[in-house]
This record gives structure tokens, sequence and C-alpha cells, in this order.
């Protein structure tokens, strides 16, 4: 016990925890509130990271379809909005309920795979429910849909950004406590062993496809909260969340930070909303016209950037970092 | 509902299929052989499309066009193979799914970039612009032009695949990569050779694909999306998987989105229909692949090893 609070990593989480809160103080102060909008982005991906990462860096299966789950969350807000209900509760109770739902139905046909397939179906899936929002024409179709009100917890106003943020930190900090505990309990012993070596833990007399269920559905679980925060703070739902490309950038955000790691998502999305910030927004200063060239194709460089730390940093920004820090056993 | 806009649809599935069966088949021996991820594949079509838009303007004929699409993507495929990829074959999945990640992210800004965000036109070459008469129905000689590549191309492989010395060690590097490896046969260069084999066909697919879709960035990722839909539903690594696999997805998807919502309006309620019937119909391959999964996970047309 004593030893756990010793670790390294646990001041780091709890220092990296406090910086985030200190944001918005800091944001007031410099009078540039925008800010406050940007970091609630890095920690709604980071929460979504956060959720994917359970079994994608615990239980080794290689989700490529998680933004499916963002898009669920975000547009029960907008549909329960367009009919007239804008209790808060109501939004996150109808998106978890169908978000589980779907996760379990998807789950047990795509668990059903492993490697390759896997991957490849749940990309699939993602992508069926892409066209059914695109093809959803009385919910905005292609052009997605306006939320034009937050949704409704009460006393909890989300309309004030600042309030948004702090929700969205705090739920991030609980799924973060949630799945500390839980990785290290036994069933995320259980999940670690299927990594490693599945037919063992078969043979040891797991039911193992109930682990990596319960693991994937939690998971999409908090994807789709996520995705109720996303669409609060960005008062829209749009097909586009559940675009491929975004089921990408999670897995590119886990494996920035270091996905053996439960905190490395959150940096990995620190890095890479930064980084988009920085690359399509900010004049560099760069000479020959470089500037526009990397503001309208910031695309390309993150590309760069994602094959360079594939082949070279394996274990990501943080997990690097939590290696070091981490005494030779 | 008429018989012979039955037959067209039907003609036009095929049609999709078999383009889809370009790009699968090249793609599901990248799977099955080396064992590698690549999604890029839809890539390296968007480049064979570009590649033939632009030698297409430039000299105004489609052969031309073809001799220069179909070359040079193969050529892009082996420099891509060797320079980003080839470190990955023995690393694991994820490490595959993000570089071949990144490139789409590259290719299609690079695209962007020489070509702009515009699409690029491409017209069927002269002598196929009208239409054929088929058992007295009027269609698209093009679109027939594409059914016959689609075959020969597919009958070639069979050739290569089952009669040729090439052919046994492609099937015997599916079955046991290690062990034809261990019996001295050169597996780096047999898996360039695939490699660049699908990277020609995903260059075909795209000159031929040219002038009925739209040229444009990003044109690659849907039809990658459906093609690892043919390769999951046919089974990773056959090509009677991929044959089959394309036919049935390009068929069930075209004729599926044309009768669907007309079937659907006999039997519910007409606003009900028209809200579902296209999302149903979008949504049906993928359908297919869910009940051909939950059925035979290996797929319809798996493997046959030993």
């Amino acid at each position: 016990m004593v030893e756990r609070f010793r670790s390294p990593q646990l001041w780091f989480a709890v220092s990296f925890l406090a910086l985030l809160a200190l944001v918005p103080v800091i944001a007031a102060l410099i009078g540039q509130p925008y800010y406050v909008t940007l970091f609630t982005r890095i920690t709604v991906f980071g929460l979504a990271a956060v959720g994917l990462n359970l079994i994608l860096g615990f239980g080794g299966l290689v989700s490529f379809g998680h933004a499916l789950y963002i898009g669920i969350g975000a547009y029960a807000v907008a549909i329960l909005t367009y009919h007239g209900i804008t209790s808060g509760y109501a939004h996150l109770g109808a998106a978890l309920a169908v978000g589980a739902v779907s996760a379990v139905l998807i789950g047990l046909v795509c668990l059903r795979a492993s490697g390759i397939a896997f991957i490849m179906i749940t990309l699939a899936f993602a992508q069926m429910f892409y066209f059914l929002a695109v093809s959803l024409r009385q919910y905005g179709g292609d052009d997605g849909l306006a939320i034009p009100s937050r949704s409704d917890f009460g006393v909890l106003k989300l309309d004030n950004a600042f309030i948004l943020y702090y929700l969205s930190l705090a739920l991030l900090a609980l799924t973060l406590y949630g799945f500390q505990r839980a990785v290290h309990s036994r069933f995320g012993m259980v999940l670690r062993g299927c990594r490693s070596n599945e037919r063992r833990m078969i043979a040891l007399g797991f039911p193992t496809l109930r682990y990596k269920l319960v693991a994937y559905v939690v998971s999409a679980l908090v994807c789709v909260i996520a995705g109720v925060l996303l669409g609060n703070l960005t008062r829209y739902a749009s097909p586009a969340y559940m675009q491929w490309i975004v089921s990408g950038d999670l897995i590119v955000m886990i494996v920035f930070g270091g996905m053996t790691t439960l905190l490395g998502p959150v940096v990995g999305s620190a890095a890479i909303v930064g980084l988009e910030e920085l690359l399509t927004g900010m004049r560099l200063g760069l000479p020959f016209g470089l500037d526009g060239i990397v503001n309208a194709h910031w695309m390309a460089l993150l590309g760069v950037l994602i094959i360079l730390v594939v082949q070279t940093l394996k274990q990501g920004l943080y997990g690097s970092l939590a290696a070091r820090g981490r005494r030779p056993a | 509902m008429t018989w012979s806009l039955f037959f067209t649809q039907l003609l036009n599935g095929l049609q999709l299929g078999l383009l889809l069966f370009l790009l699968s088949a090249g793609l599901t021996l990248v799977f099955g052989i080396m064992n590698f991820v690549n999604l890029a594949h839809g890539s390296l079509y968007m480049m064979g499309a570009y590649f033939a838009a632009a030698a297409f303007r430039w000299s105004g004929s489609f052969v031309v066009a073809g001799l220069v699409a179909v070359p040079a993507t193969l050529v892009l495929g082996l420099l891509v193979e060797r320079i980003a990829l080839a470190k990955l074959y023995s690393r694991d999945h994820l490490d595959q799914v993000l570089t071949t990640f990144g490139l789409i992210l590259i290719f299609n800004e690079v695209v962007r970039f020489v070509w702009g965000s515009a699409s690029v036109y491409m017209n069927a070459p002269q002598a196929l612009g009208g239409t054929v008469a088929l058992f007295g129905l009027p269609y698209s000689a093009y679109r027939l032009a594409i059914i016959a590549v689609g075959i020969a191309v597919g009958i070639c492989l069979y050739v290569l695949i089952h009669r040729t010395r090439v052919g046994m060690l492609i099937r015997a590097g599916a079955s046991n990569a290690a062990m034809v490896a261990a019996l001295g046969v050169n597996t780096r260069l047999l898996n360039t050779l695939v490699f660049g084999l699908g990277a020609a066909l995903a260059g075909l697919a795209g000159l031929m694909a040219g002038p009925i879709f739209s040229v444009q960035p990003g044109m690659g990722e849907p039809i990658l999306i459906l093609t690892l839909v043919v390769i999951v539903t046919g089974g990773v690594g056959s090509i009677r998987g991929a044959f089959y696999g394309a036919l049935i997805v390009g068929i069930v998807d075209t004729v599926g989105r044309a009768f669907l919502p007309g079937i659907l309006r006999e039997f519910l309620d007409r606003a009900f229909a028209q809200a579902a019937g296209p999302a149903i119909a979008s949504m049906l391959i993928y359908l297919l692949m869910a009940v051909v999964l939950a059925l035979r996970p290996q797929g319809l047309f798996p493997v046959k090893h030993g």
C-alpha cells in the first residue's frame, strides 16, 4: 500500500490532472477563454482514448471502430433534443442504453474473430453506423444535426464552458481511478492474461469470451460518455464523428501516449489535439509561404509523425517516461 | 419492378463486384501470405486513378493512361513496401495498422496538394463510349468492359496461382510461411512480388474506376472498407473467397440499394419505408458480413490448409 503512494507514476498522474484542473484559471488570467474549449476537447478525446485503451492496451484487442460509440453518444443528445427532450439524465441514460445494447451485439460478433479479422470487422461495423447516420434524412443526413441547447443537468449548467470542462475532467479522473482498480483486479489480470496467451487462459478454465465482452462493453460505454460530452461541447452531432479517421485518431492517441499505461492516452490526446491546433491555426513564421502549405496539409505531417513514432518510440511519450521512472525489478 | 431494370442492376452489381475483386485479390494475398494489414491499399487505388487521369489528360488516350497508371502504381507500391512496410512484417498488427493509416493521410494530402481538392474527370475511351445491346437491353459498353477485365484477371490469377511454380510458392506461403522460408525459398522476394502484384491490380482498378467514379482525394477509403468486407466475408487469404465475396458484396449492395426501398414500401407504412429503406439498404452488406461471421467465422470460402 505504502509502496503505491511512493510510485512516481501516481505522482505524475495526480500532478497532470491537477495541472489540467488549473487550465481554466490560467485561461481566465491571461484572458484567453478559448483555451478552455481546446482543453475540453483534449479531455473528451482523452476520455474516449482511455476507454478504448482498456481493450486495446490491456486486452490486446485492436478495435478500429470505437468512433461509432462517440457517434452514438453525440446523436443521443442531438436526437432527443430535436424531439424536445432536454434533460441531460435522459440523454445520458438513452445514450448508455443504446450504446450498451449495440456494444453487446457488435462485441459478440466481433469477438468471434481475432487478429486482423477483428480489426477489419470493428471497422466495418463503425462504417455501417456511419452510413446509417448519413441516411437519416430526418436528422440531418450528411450534414448532421445541430444541438440548439446543451444537456440540462439541473444544477450543472453546461452552458458555462468552465462547468462543462470540469465535468469532463471529473469524469476522466473517475474513469482513470475506476480503470486503475479494474486493471489491477482479478478481472484485469484475466484480461491481460488473454492478451498474452488466450489459449492458456482457456486451458486454465476461464470463460475468456465473457471477460473480453465485458471489457469491450465497458470501453464502448466510456466512449459513449465521451460522445455525449463531445455533442455538448460542439453543439453538433455529425456523421463525421463516426468516420473511421476518428477511430484511427483514437488509436494514434493511445500509441503516442503509451498503450501499456492508463494515463498515456490522455497525454496522447493532448499531443494530437494540441498538434492539430498548432498546425492548422498558427502562424509559424516559416519562409517561402510554407505556413499556408502546413496549415492546409497538416494531415500529411501527422501521417509522417505517426510513421516515425511507430518505427522508433515503441512505448509512446508517457510510456517511455514511466518506464524510465520504474526501478528495475 | 420490371425485369429489364432488375437485369441492368444485376449487371451493375456484377461490375462493382469485379472492380472490388481487383482490389481484394491483391489485399487478400498480402494478408494471407505476409499476415500484414495494408490499409493503404485504397490509397494505391486512388493513386492509380490519378495517374490514369493525368496521363489521359496529357495524351487523350485511354490505352496510354493504362500503360502509365498500372506500372506507375506498381513502382509506387514497391517503393512504399521497401521504405515503410518491409520492416513491419514481423511487428504486431497494431503497428501495421498505424503505419498504413499514416500513409493514407500522407497520400490524401499529396493528391490534394498536386491535383487540388476538386474531382478530376476522366472519360471512357471513345470506342467504349456507347451502349451495347445485351439480350435486347442497352447496357453501357464501358461497364461491360470492366466486367470483361475483371473476369480476365480472375482467370489469369487462377492460372498463376494454381498452375505455375510461383503460384505454388504463394499458396505454400499462405499456408505456412515459416516452412517455405526454411525450405530455402527467398520469401522476401516472394513478399515483394505479391505486394507488387497487389499494387498493380489496385492501379488497374483505379484506371477502370476513373471514368465511372469521380477521381478525388479520399476516394480510396470507402472502397477499401468494401474490400475489407469482401475479404472477411470470403475468407482471409483466399483468392477464391475474394472472387465470390466480391461478387456477393457487389450484387447485394447494388441490387439492395435499387430495390429494397421499393420492397419495403409494399409491406410498411410509406413514410417509415421512405426513411428506413435507404438506411437499411446501405447497411445490408455489413449485416451480411455479420451473419456470415456469426455462422462461419472463417468466412465463406476459407483457405484449405494441409
